[in-house]
């Protein structure tokens, strides 16, 4: 197994592990998390492929996750507002308890 | 794979895996700090300082810091004896199982996979920010945007709303300096009146 099969194997397998998370957990700031870790997990993938592939002089890859790390840190300050607001509205962050809006 | 990089990736993803699966929300919040700072030791191991350090600092620093202000400030009472896993828990394991196994699968039989290793690329603070300063300088700006967006986003929507009570009180408010009017312009009619005279 090359290292960068390795990589990509641990990258795949974060991945698996917040998809499982943000589709199972009940808690909202839970399931933020999951995402949370997925992203990281796309942003480990990009990293592996700029350190393995055919032009890492070019900083491509890391480009990519500079502006990443950015819009997630954009997206977790929205979402946790967001949550912040749904407490305040129904006095739990219980996903299954938040239906309203449910067909 | 180096043994150093196999330590850290264990340490990773059983700290992520940990972070999806304790009970105690608090729990959650620290393994997820510790899964962080595994994912910028695996970037500092694949000599990407830069984005190691940025990781740190963004990740473990600022987003953890408001995941557990989040969780302080939403704490209800009725969690202990609930079940933490929603009822379709199960389709879900197996969603994510199956993503893995297919994600896996392709790793190992694709043949278009760079086999050899490449000496480590220079990547020094300068290269970046003479990158980001003339080739990625469109998309630095619209990250600066977004970011202010974000902020200022983030402020409205978890601002406290209003209360009614408040609300009505200021319309009284209004209300009382509106009615306040007509003896003005009636002092001021009997001031008139009395020049008059």
């Amino acid at each position: 197994m090359t290292p960068l099969q390795g990589c990509l194997l641990v990258s795949a397998l974060l991945f698996a592990i917040g998809l499982a998370g943000a589709v199972t957990r009940r808690n909202a700031i839970l399931a933020l998390v999951g995402i949370e870790l997925m992203l990281n997990a796309a942003n480990l993938n990009f990293i592996a492929f700029w350190r393995y592939g055919p032009h890492p002089e070019a900083l491509t890859g890391m480009m990519v996750v500079i502006f990443s790390i950015a819009i997630a840190a954009a997206e977790a300050a929205v979402g946790l507002a967001l949550i912040i607001a749904i407490y305040r509205h129904y006095r739990t962050v219980n996903l299954d308890e938040i239906k309203n809006l449910k067909g | 794979m180096s043994l150093p990089f196999i330590i850290i990736a264990f340490v990773t993803l059983f700290a992520a895996a940990a972070a999806m699966s304790l009970r105690n929300l608090v729990h959650c919040a620290l393994s997820l700090v510790v899964a962080l700072a595994g994912l910028a030791a695996l970037y500092l191991a694949l000599d990407a300082q830069f984005v190691g350090f940025a990781q740190i600092l963004v990740y473990v620093g600022a987003v953890a810091i408001l995941i557990v202000f989040a969780v302080l400030l939403t704490r209800s009472d009725a969690t202990p004896n609930q079940t933490i896993l929603s009822p379709g828990w199960f389709t879900g394991i197996v969603v994510s199982a199956v993503v893995f196994a297919t994600l896996g699968w392709a790793v190992l039989n694709s043949t278009g996979l760079p086999r050899e290793t490449p000496p480590a690329p220079v990547a020094t603070v300068k290269n970046i920010g003479d990158l980001l300063m003339t080739q990625y300088v469109l998309p630095l700006e619209v990250i600066g945007l977004l970011l202010t967006a974000a902020l200022i986003g983030a402020v409205i929507i978890a601002m406290k709303e209003e209360t009614p009570k408040s609300g009505s009180s200021r319309g009284n408010e209004a209300h009382s300096s509106i009615k306040l009017e007509p003896p003005h312009v009636g002092s001021c009619g009997s001031e008139k009146e009395r020049g008059h005279s």
